[in-house]
């Protein structure tokens, strides 16, 4: 049986900033999650999500060894921590808002973080 | 034909630790490294990375009124509380406190050291990273940006080019105590005394592929060792208000383990190191630098004790035959300010607030972009115009801050906006309470990629005297 959880719940990520571009890690707590964000977590899915802070595109690189995958989001800080008029210019928040996408795993695999979690 | 693997001696470890990896990092962090360093034999370092775009084009401009000033004021924040111990234990410093002036930061690095009573100290220094010391800016509004702001007939504030770990390591030769750059990769701090240690050749590429790697690892400070990681009940980071900064320990066949500084907090696993692995990657098989091209997508994170991680698998390619500049211009002022509503009904009245001066903006005929938002209510996710603002369905009761911002060529503008916020308190809604605001220059910034020789030809090293 599978269960749909925020993928906060089972990954991590970090964003970092380069000018006008983000990128965004995520991470799997456990390998055998990877699969599971490797078919769901899409580069349209990304774009969609970022697409009202104006995201152009995005390019999603998979680290099959790490179990984790790197999102190249262009356009997406509203200028940049040089040039933007919000409050996180480095789009450091960001790795919050992808996370808060959901994602169906089977039950065995939910977690809560590092954690065994008895919620699911 | 000779045979490089007949005379290597047996494989010496060098030990590297960071001190800051940032401007404005946790002032005694570099401590408790020191006192790790201090109980390993083997070629000692301490690195600092305190260099930002913005610092350095503030810098430029101090530099240009003053020629004793331009260098990190980082430096007298750090370097006393370090100094006496690292030359006392043969642990080098690399860093980065040079901004634009490093021999005025030798100068001042003397200074400190004579107020401790150090005499004869080493001070080397790199200097070539800027381009306007030896060229004309109308030189360099040629190239086209490859990323950033259109700098086309803005006056330029600062041009640094982004120099590699050689001219890091040609410093060390000169058997310094100290070396102070200005603008280099922040890896270079780290594949600089590599290349020194290991005399690593330029077409090395898989060794310098390695020391690129724990640069990049150790380029931020307490970031891979549990720094900007904690998230409470999902993972856990103990005894962050003593977070160990991490130390490298590399050997001269690449072989790189991240740990950390004894007796502290933080951690250092699987988890935190790939989280730093993949910062500020783009495509992870082609991570570009001076020295070498990384490839990381192969690699592998493996924990071999308690906090000790070893980091296995970096690929290395030639290095682009370009090297990355970037160009500082006058980026006009940023006007801000914030208000507070709270306990009932406060987010209606943050909403009146907003909604009063976006007309007061349109009754002023504020030209410039201007961002006016509810804090609380999700607002660093959203963007420019709130365009999400009723999705969380945020509680009418609560705290909110309102906060407006405007960019503007005209300093009086982006504090007439600052200054609507300000009237809201006898002009707007009841009882909002908390302004504060400020009006700021800015610096924008573009990239361009220029031949390296051409740099290159500029770039020297040399030990500064008392």
């Amino acid at each position: 049986m599978k269960v749909t959880l925020p993928l906060h719940a089972i990954a991590h990520s970090r964003a970092g900033d380069k000018g006008n571009r983000s990128n965004l890690s995520l991470i799997a707590y456990q390998p055998a999650v990877y699969p599971y964000l490797l078919e769901q977590i899409t580069e349209a899915k990304v774009l969609q999500l970022f697409a009202h802070k104006g995201a152009s595109r995005v390019v999603r690189y998979r680290l099959d060894k790490l179990h984790a995958l790197n999102f190249v989001i262009d356009n997406v800080l509203e200028g940049g921590v040089n040039d933007g008029l919000g409050l996180d210019g480095h789009g450091k928040t960001l790795s919050s808002l992808l996370l808060g996408l959901t994602i169906a795993v089977p039950d065995h695999l939910a977690r809560h973080g590092e954690n065994l979690s008895d919620e699911f | 034909m000779t045979d490089r693997t007949v005379n290597v001696a047996p494989s010496r470890t060098v030990f590297i630790g960071s001190g800051a990896g940032f401007a404005g990092d946790r002032f005694d962090a570099a401590l408790p490294v020191v006192a790790t360093l201090k109980n390993h034999s083997g070629p000692k370092y301490l690195i600092y990375e305190v260099m930002g775009e913005r610092t350095l084009a503030i810098a430029q401009q101090l530099k240009r009124e003053n020629p004793g000033q331009g260098y990190s004021p980082w430096l007298d924040r750090y370097l006393p509380q370090v100094l006496e111990q690292c030359v006392a234990h043969g642990i080098r410093i690399v860093a980065n406190f040079g901004n634009a002036n490093p021999q005025a930061a030798a100068t001042r690095t003397h200074e400190i050291a004579a107020g401790l009573g150090i005499g004869h100290l080493r001070v080397a220094i790199v200097e070539g990273d800027d381009l306007l010391a030896y060229t004309e800016p109308g030189r360099l509004s040629k190239y086209p940006a490859i990323e950033g702001t259109d700098t086309d007939g803005r006056e330029l504030h600062a041009a640094n080019a982004y120099l590699g770990a050689q001219p890091v390591a040609q410093a060390l030769s000169h058997d310094p105590h100290i070396v102070l750059v200005g603008r280099t990769t922040d890896a270079a701090l780290v594949l600089g005394p590599l290349i020194h240690e290991f005399q690593w050749r330029t077409d090395d590429y898989s060794l310098l592929a390695a020391g690129t790697m724990a640069g990049h690892l150790l380029e931020c400070g307490g970031q891979v060792s549990g720094g900007y990681f904690a998230d409470p009940g999902y993972k856990d980071v103990d005894n962050l208000h003593e977070l160990g900064f991490p130390i490298a320990e590399i050997t001269a066949d690449g072989d790189v383990v991240i740990t950390k500084a004894d007796h502290t907090g933080g951690r250092v696993d699987r988890a935190t190191v790939t989280e730093q692995l993949l910062y500020e990657m783009h495509d992870p098989g082609e991570y570009l630098t001076p020295d070498v091209t990384l490839d990381i997508s192969a690699c592998e994170v493996q924990q071999i004790a308690t906090d000790r991680v070893r980091v296995s698998g970096a690929i290395g390619r030639p290095p682009p035959a370009t090297l990355k500049v970037t160009l500082s211009v006058d980026g006009g002022w940023l006007g801000e300010a914030e208000i507070s509503y709270a306990g009932l009904n406060a987010l209606p009245r943050a909403q009146l607030a907003a909604h009063t001066v976006r007309k007061r903006i349109a009754l002023l005929g504020m030209n410039e972009p201007c961002r006016v938002e509810i804090i609380g209510t999700g607002s660093v996710h959203d963007d420019d115009t709130s365009s999400k603002a009723g999705d969380l369905n945020a509680a009418a009761s609560g705290e909110y801050r309102v906060r407006a911002a405007v960019r503007s060529a005209s300093k009086a503008n982006a504090q007439q906006l600052a200054d609507e916020i300000l009237a809201l308190y006898c002009c707007g809604p009841a009882a909002g309470g908390g302004v504060r605001q400020s009006v700021t220059a800015q610096v924008s910034t573009a990239s361009i990629l220029v031949e390296r020789d051409w740099v290159e030809a500029h770039t020297s090293t040399r030990l500064v005297m008392e």
